[in-house]
């Protein structure tokens, strides 16, 4: 039998996920998570909305939230500072990535 | 099941505080630990460890652990029946020594606060499969086009005896076009299998795509040198230039600068849904490093009647 291919999805600003989809996904107490959203950890697309949605690249930031949380044992606002001190090691990255690129 | 010293792993003596436990944990997990490390093993390190401590930090397993006895790692043991009646919980007919398919931290999963963290094969509950990850490398024309990859993984699992082993995981997988060095794919449902009707784990696809001879990428964007003549970029010319999409004609007008960029738009890499970046052609002067007399005399001929000072901001007079 031949394996089906799986579908590997771009997790980019588009692609959306749920609240639900996101704690499901994350495998933290929801509270914990809400405790991040307003820490500025997650970023909700729209934060006044009666329910919230995620660009799907939310999805491995709340799963790296939940690796921190449990190997680290921080509270969710460690957590969330070491998630601000990642985020900018990656735009750092992207933009050496992009200066490469550009001067040659 | 195999013995595994956990004080050890953790670089401790027997005996070790509570402090000095919880110490040597924190020192290895910012060495090993997957979001922060380069270190080579670090995924199968940090498990072994976070095992560790996951036992010696309760109190009760920790005590549960000691009374097992000493043996050296990896060493077949087997509980004794005092200690199964003693400190197994949850777990039927211990007392007979069922323990061949069980690890060393599945035999504290019942106490204090209850279930440890790893490899447990007699789970009491529904349990979702690991998310695994790594790391693809793609030509460039593959991320462009967009590709079908096989996929040949080494992941980690507990086998039977308790021990951690790498098994191989073989996934197809279509990455869509477009996508960019550094950018994360999930796969749902292609990670671990999940136990007791637990849902799969997924697999996180890292990318990275290799350099071409041509093109750079940033982003979404390519760039690519355009070198002129001196005379083309002050006369003014008509170029061609190579795209992923195929050849295009570029118009350069006349006094054009080395630095400049020309735009052209949509033909950078794309994706579904419209969204597409663009190529920059950056212009680079070359200069011929061997002239004939006459061209040589043309050149002179051109300086001399030229007040072209490209230094003029470094004038001393100026800069004073």
């Amino acid at each position: 039998m031949i394996a089906p291919v799986a579908d590997a999805v771009c997790l980019d600003a588009i692609a959306e996920v749920s609240w639900t989809e996101l704690v499901a996904a994350a495998g933290l107490p929801e509270d914990e998570l809400r405790e991040l959203v307003r820490y500025g950890a997650l970023v909700p697309r729209d934060p006044e909305a009666p329910t919230w949605t995620f660009e799907a690249r939310w999805l491995v930031v709340a799963k790296a939230a939940s690796r921190i949380r449990r190997d680290f044992e921080l509270d969710p606002y460690g957590v969330s500072v070491v998630l601000s001190y990642l985020e900018r090691i990656e735009r750092l990255e992207a933009e050496i990535r992009a200066l490469h690129a550009r001067l040659g | 099941m195999r013995y595994k010293d956990y004080y050890a792993t953790l670089g401790l003596k027997r005996g070790a505080s509570a402090d000095e436990i919880k110490a040597a944990y924190r020192r290895l997990a910012r060495k090993y630990h997957p979001d922060v490390s380069k270190e080579k093993d670090a995924e199968e390190k940090f498990k072994e460890m976070a095992e560790a401590y996951e036992t010696l930090k309760d109190p009760e397993k920790r005590a549960a652990y000691d009374q097992l006895g000493s043996y050296a790692p990896g060493q077949e043991f087997r509980p004794s029946p005092d200690w199964s009646r003693h400190y197994s919980r949850g777990h039927d007919g211990q007392a007979e020594g069922g323990f061949e398919d069980f690890d060393l931290s599945s035999l504290f999963a019942g106490l204090a606060g209850g279930r440890g963290r790893a490899g447990a094969h007699r789970a009491e509950r529904p349990s979702a499969g690991s998310d695994y990850e790594a790391v693809v490398r793609l030509s460039f024309e593959q991320a462009f086009h967009g590709a079908e990859i096989d996929l040949e993984l080494s992941v980690l699992e507990w086998d039977a005896e308790g021990g951690m082993r790498r098994v191989p995981h073989r996934v197809k997988t279509r990455i869509p076009r477009g996508v960019t060095d550094g950018e994360k794919l999930r796969v749902p449902g292609k990670g671990g299998k999940g136990t007791r009707g637990g849902p799969d784990g997924d697999l996180y696809l890292n990318i990275e795509v290799a350099e071409h001879p041509l093109y750079r990428v940033s982003g979404m964007d390519l760039y690519v040198d355009l070198p002129l003549a001196p005379w083309e970029a002050i006369l003014g010319t008509s170029v061609t230039l190579p795209t992923p999409g195929g050849p295009v004609r570029l118009k350069v007008p006349p006094g054009t600068r080395a630095g400049q960029q020309f735009r052209l738009a949509g033909r950078g890499l794309a994706r579904g849904g419209g969204t597409a970046g663009h190529m920059y052609a950056l212009v680079r002067i070359e200069v011929p490093t061997v002239v004939d007399d006459r061209q040589g005399a043309l050149y002179r001929q051109l300086a001399e009647s030229s007040n072209f000072n490209p230094r003029a901001h470094l004038d001393p007079e100026v800069t004073r």
